[in-house]
């Protein structure tokens, strides 16, 4: 039998982090009680005109420019389907003429995953169906909550260039440092702003058709994305093995089952009836705008992480930092003097993303450099990075009211003698070669100074007594 | 019954109070409309509470506004914040918007006061105001007559005399029109000259908002006030509007005027012999007045009418499926889900001449047969812009009858095929975005009026005003 390779495309949807929503002055905002968020624009009232925010327009043309695409002008159209959610019973969105055409991104591997294109369209609300299941069949009755309604979304479709659960993932990584680093969304998969759907198939290794996709929505975290790709290429396979086939379909993702499962099925293939929308304008971005718009972009992910690595970083490391969203952080901090590897090192394991709060780049700078010249123990380091992110001020500052002034090593030399003297036993052990008494010393030491004493230290006096 | 202007003068001069003004409307519609049934509301109360305060205004000696103490009315196809906006549907009975349309608070902002909405073909699909499904509008010059539509209400409203100025909506003649048929003055102005917001939509890329009036001066002060930049509407045009009071005492001498010989028993046949015959008094008028008048020929004009019934049910089709039942107007609960409730609503709230559109609209729009129809309709429309450009080139302003025939009895057109093809004069200005207006001049068959169309280039109102006023001295 012959192997087979997974074809993947995926289409991600980024809710853009704008003030006011795609054509309406209501706020863009997660949360909210339900319909507060709401303007007769965005509820499709009847006489009501969409107006393109400009704001969107600009944040997509900077993800655009940030996945290698070439800007164009672009029309709005209308994909229209009833569906409750939707206040007008079709969607604004871009159909023959997008924003974004023809980008890349490349994964850390290499590889280059082309994008097709990133358009421009606008959000629904969302239905909670109240009844016994909770779902819409059986359900008593449904509420529509219309706060999401309207919410620009940019819909960046890949080519199917992936190959594997892990370069989807990777992909998806990619491409929200991007969205991130650009200021065009939040990227948070779990409120929902980042959004995945991937189109599977499978075929014999070394082929190039492309055989029948299934569509797989419903997938929340990037864990469940590998899982999702993983189980239908399986599924997949087992069928052409076993002398069936796919059929097209949507498929949602069960995360407590660990399977996909046929969507609502369709009598009938959807036919959007797709037409320009006579309410808007064509919008024509000025080549100087562009130009003005790359200008203002800032050092992407993936240059980032080149450079890092080319500096001695740890790739690892390296790209962890850029997946979590820090990059710009960790550039800021280094480019006044910080060290590579420590402050990705705090970047990856200390520093949370969505807890910044008053950390400054010098802020997180200083502390690297306190740390590096033995002012600050690596966990006290931790603790003013802490209170850095919740309080804000210098680190120096910090340091001083937290009582976390180096331990002279006169001082600490002292207090071990004393540690010595009140266990002479253990001390005789651990001369003789039982090193795992060293822990008992480092932590009587330790508990002598209230966690102050650098380990390191501790561990050089430690030594050089026993050797003495 | 005072025109527009005289009213405005009066009131601002401390001649005339608004209060007497709205009072006096307010009276001729008691009279009349258990007749006529122009109006699906009128709200007599606010209208007096709206005039005492233009009354307030003048009497702390502040100036209301060109339109000071003018009773204006509306068609019900305009949103007004608490007042029902129906469209003269069950689907939206009861609707009451949370908002004004732009041109709602213009008027407001000019000192009109509104007395009411007025009836109209559902949707604004229709040109008798038959399908409304509130009842029909009769015509006031005899009420066993249509009074044209869809506007049919607001042109009957003002050629009863129930108001001076009177405002409708106008896809593909619903302005021009029921003007035609009940001796009125109908502008429909460039498209983007007027700001839509506000208006419910039929047919967005044609759609355009203007007034009906007993005077061509009216109509201008009207359109005045309405026009201009609005940037709630993306379509309007971001200019200021044109000055065409000044236009009106120009004269024709030197106009250069084409007629449409396509529409003078040319290619398009159904002309009542006399609606022709008035149109070509009309031109003689122009010449007798200094203009040159020659006959232009729009070939591409005679293939409007079929490409309008495809664009315009398609964009229908999509504007009209937020009427579902799940947010506001009327619902019918029938079914176990969603999709059984929709289509229960939209089954009972919609009538037959909707459904017909927005099933011709969905299949023109459908994968498989757009190119043939959508996409060809627009191509056509294309064609019929480079023929009005290129007569523009040699024309200052172009002329048609308004309407193949005067005024009929109720349920004549009961074909749609016949009904449509009253517009077949008018749909080529929606379909080019071009402004045209109706001019009564004289009578047709049993002494009915006649009304003559005045086309014009893309803002090129100035002009048509220009020649409308010259009709109407000699009319």
């Amino acid at each position: 039998m012959s192997t087979w390779e997974t074809v993947i495309g995926l289409e991600v949807h980024a809710e853009l982090a704008t003030e006011s929503k795609m054509f309406s002055p209501a706020r863009n905002e997660f949360g909210g009680e339900p319909n507060t968020n709401v303007h007769p624009v965005c509820l499709g009232l009847p006489g009501t005109l969409p107006v393109v925010n400009e704001k969107a327009i600009e944040l997509a043309i900077r993800v655009g420019l940030a996945l290698n695409c070439s800007i164009n002008r672009c029309v709005f159209a209308r994909k229209n389907y009833f569906y409750p959610d939707m206040p007008k019973d079709y969607q604004i969105s871009q159909y023959d003429q997008p924003l974004n055409t023809d980008g890349f991104v490349d994964l850390p591997n290499g590889t280059r995953i082309r994008i097709e294109r990133a358009h421009l369209e606008e959000d629904t609300g969302k239905s909670t169906h109240i009844g016994t299941s909770g779902r819409i069949a059986g359900a008593d009755y449904s509420l529509v909550d219309y706060n999401r309604a309207g919410v620009p979304l940019l819909e960046i479709v890949s080519h199917p260039d992936l190959r594997s659960a892990d370069d989807a993932r990777a992909y998806v990584q990619e491409l929200r440092a991007a969205l991130v680093a650009v200021g065009a969304s939040d990227g948070k998969m779990e409120e929902g702003s980042l959004r995945v759907d991937a189109n599977v198939s499978v075929r014999p290794a070394g082929s190039d058709e492309l055989r029948t996709r299934c569509e797989i929505k419903n997938v929340n975290s990037l864990r469940s994305l590998g899982r999702a790709i993983a189980y239908e290429a399986k599924r997949h396979i087992q069928l052409y093995e076993n002398g069936e086939r796919p059929i097209q379909e949507t498929r949602h993702w069960d995360e407590e089952a660990g399977r996909t499962q046929p969507g609502r099925s369709k009598e009938e293939a959807e036919d959007y009836r797709y037409f320009d929308d006579p309410d808007l304008v064509a919008v024509d971005p000025s080549a100087e705008w562009i130009e003005e718009i790359r200008a203002a972009l800032p050092t992407l992910p993936a240059e980032l992480r080149a450079e890092w690595i080319t500096a001695g970083a740890d790739p690892e490391l390296a790209g962890t930092v850029i997946s979590r969203g820090l990059g710009p952080l960790v550039a800021e901090a280094t480019a006044v003097g910080a060290d590579i590897n420590k402050t990705l090192n705090h970047a990856a394991n200390t520093i949370d993303p969505e807890e910044l709060g008053q950390l400054t780049p010098d802020g997180l700078a200083e502390t690297v450099k306190m740390e590096l010249d033995g002012q600050l123990t690596s966990t006290q380091a931790k603790t003013v990075l802490q209170d850095l992110m919740e309080l804000g001020g210098s680190a120096a500052e910090i340091a001083t009211s937290r009582g976390f002034e180096a331990m002279d090593r006169g001082e600490l030399e002292a207090m071990l003698d004393q540690v010595i003297a009140d266990n002479p036993d253990e001390w005789t052990r651990f001369c003789e070669g039982e090193a795992k008494l060293q822990g008992f010393f480092t932590g009587q030491l330790m508990k002598a100074t209230r966690g102050q004493a650098d380990g390191k230290v501790i561990n050089q006096l430690l030594q050089a007594k026993k050797n003495a | 019954m005072r025109t527009a202007l005289e009213i405005a003068n009066l009131v601002r001069s401390g001649e005339l109070s608004a209060t007497e003004a709205v009072e006096e409307s307010l009276a001729s519609i008691e009279a009349q409309e258990p007749q006529i049934h122009a109006f699906n509301t009128v709200v007599a109360d606010r209208a007096l509470d709206r005039a005492r305060a233009v009354d307030q205004a003048v009497a702390a000696g502040s100036d209301p506004g060109p339109l000071a103490g003018v009773p204006i009315a509306l068609k019900d196809n305009m949103c007004t914040s608490g007042i029902p906006t129906t469209c003269s549907s069950k689907i939206l009975d009861g609707w009451k918007p949370p908002y004004d349309a732009t041109i709602v608070e213009k008027l407001a902002g000019a000192g009109a006061v509104l007395v009411g909405k007025t009836n109209l073909d559902e949707f604004a699909m229709g040109s008798s105001t038959e399908n409304s499904a509130f009842g029909p509008t009769r015509n006031p010059l005899n009420p066993s007559l249509v009074p044209g539509g869809s506007s049919g209400g607001s042109a009957a409203a003002v050629a009863a005399n129930m108001v001076p100025l009177s405002f409708g909506s106008d896809t593909g003649g619903s302005i021009r029109q029921p003007a035609a048929l009940c001796g009125t003055v109908g502008l429909k102005p460039t498209y983007g000259a007027v700001s839509r917001y506000g208006l419910v939509a039929f047919a967005s890329s044609l759609d355009q908002i203007g007034p009906f009036t007993n005077t061509v001066a009216d109509a201008a002060v009207a359109f005045e006030t309405i026009g201009g930049h609005d940037p709630r509407d993306t379509t309007s045009i971001p200019q200021p509007v044109p000055n065409v009071t000044e236009a009106l005492e120009r004269g024709a001498d030197g106009l250069r005027v084409g007629v449409i010989a396509e529409m003078m028993g040319g290619a398009i046949e159904g002309f009542e012999p006399e609606v022709l015959a008035r149109t070509r008094e009309a031109a003689d008028a122009l010449a007798a007045a200094g203009a040159e008048v020659e006959e232009v020929s729009l070939e591409s004009t005679i293939y409007g009418l079929s490409a309008y019934y495809l664009i315009a049910p398609a964009e229908a089709s999509s504007n009209l499926a937020r009427y579902d039942g799940v947010r506001y107007g009327n619902r019918v609960a029938q079914g176990t889900s969603t999709a059984d409730m929709m289509v229960a609503t939209r089954t009972a709230g919609f009538g037959a001449e909707v459904k017909r559109r927005i099933m011709l609209g969905t299949y023109a729009l459908s994968a498989g047969y757009y190119d043939a129809f959508y996409g060809k309709a627009q191509r056509v429309r294309t064609l019929i812009i480079d023929d009005f450009n290129a007569a523009y080139e040699k024309f200052d302003v172009l002329l048609s009858p308004t309407s193949p025939c005067v005024a009929f009895p109720f349920g004549a057109k009961a074909d749609p095929l016949t009904m449509y093809l009253n517009d077949v004069c008018t749909i080529p200005s929606n379909l080019a975005g071009h402004p045209a207006i109706s001019v009564p001049f004289r009578t047709g068959a049993n002494d009915l009026p006649v009304g003559v169309q005045v086309l014009g280039p893309m803002l090129g109102e100035a002009a048509i005003f220009q020649a409308a006023a010259v009709l109407e001295t000699a009319a």
